[in-house]
């Protein structure tokens, strides 16, 4: 239970500093940068090590970088229903985090499912 | 050639309280989730996860409310440069997303060397890059726009 307190708490940190981060700074488009900054992966990569040692982080890193390349699907995709199918914010990513899931198990499954 | 990126300390104080208690609660719940995955499925689906956009949702639908909230200040609907600031934000987004895949390559290489070397080596690599890729797209619109105007370069200040 208390490895999850940590969790929560080490990860909700790390990511509300990236965001900071990302709302200080200008133009948009470089703000951006930092929502894909990979918060999530420094804070659960650390547990990680901690836990279950650098073969098992090593292993998780691999299959971020397919995540990643399903990220990038994703955020091109947010961008395009919001420019030209004109959405709204928040329907616009959602509706995407199926396709970011279908993108990421293909590829995975592309990748012999082992990334 | 003068830097285009800038920093502004006011935009804090756009934001409410809570909107930053979602965005804590929304990295922590992402980290918690990615870390049951990680237990009921393994290190190679769970790891898929670290690069989930949960975070995402948030940041542009913030993005787009503060837009609105202050073209609304100023007596303007708004919805259109909101939609468009979000945009701005998720192309962006697709930059750093190539920064992740190089943090995630450059960690996988060198974990099992170095543990610090691994968080400082990714960390620099996502930074690299995705800078990187901003000012290449930066410099590819540019130059298009130029073209397109058979004018002086502008400089779009988005």
């Amino acid at each position: 239970m208390s490895e999850y307190v940590i969790r929560f708490l080490v990860g909700g940190a790390v990511v509300s500093a990236f965001s900071m981060l990302g709302d200080v700074l200008k133009p948009k488009s470089f703000a951006g940068l930092f929502g894909a900054a990979p918060s999530v992966a420094l804070a659960t990569l650390g547990i990680a090590i901690h836990q279950h040692g650098a073969v098992y982080a090593g292993a998780q890193s691999l299959s971020m970088m397919v995540g990643a390349n399903a990220l990038v699907v994703y955020s091109i995709l947010v961008c395009q229903l919001l420019m030209r199918a004109g959405m709204r914010a928040l329907p616009a990513t959602i509706v995407s985090i199926v396709v970011w899931l279908g993108a990421a198990f293909g590829l995975w499954a592309i990748a012999g499912g082992q990334a | 050639m003068r830097l285009p990126i800038k920093v502004s300390l006011s935009s804090l104080q756009e934001g409410r309280w809570y909107e930053y208690l979602v965005r804590f609660g929304l990295g922590g719940a992402a980290t918690v989730f990615t870390g049951l995955i990680s237990s009921r499925y393994g290190a190679s689906i769970g790891g898929l996860f670290l690069a989930l956009p949960a975070i995402f949702c948030a940041s542009a639908t913030l993005i787009e409310k503060h837009e609105l909230r202050r073209k609304r200040k100023a007596g303007l609907e708004g919805r259109r440069r909101g939609r468009e600031a979000a945009a701005l934000d998720a192309a962006g987004a697709s930059l750093g997303a190539l920064g992740m895949l190089a943090f995630a390559a450059v960690f996988w290489l060198l974990v099992e060397r170095s543990v610090a070397g691994a968080f400082i080596g990714a960390s620099l690599a996502w930074l690299t890059v995705a800078v990187a890729a901003w000012f290449v797209r930066r410099q590819v619109r540019i130059i298009r726009l130029a073209q397109r105007d058979s004018g002086p370069a502008m400089s779009r200040g988005r």
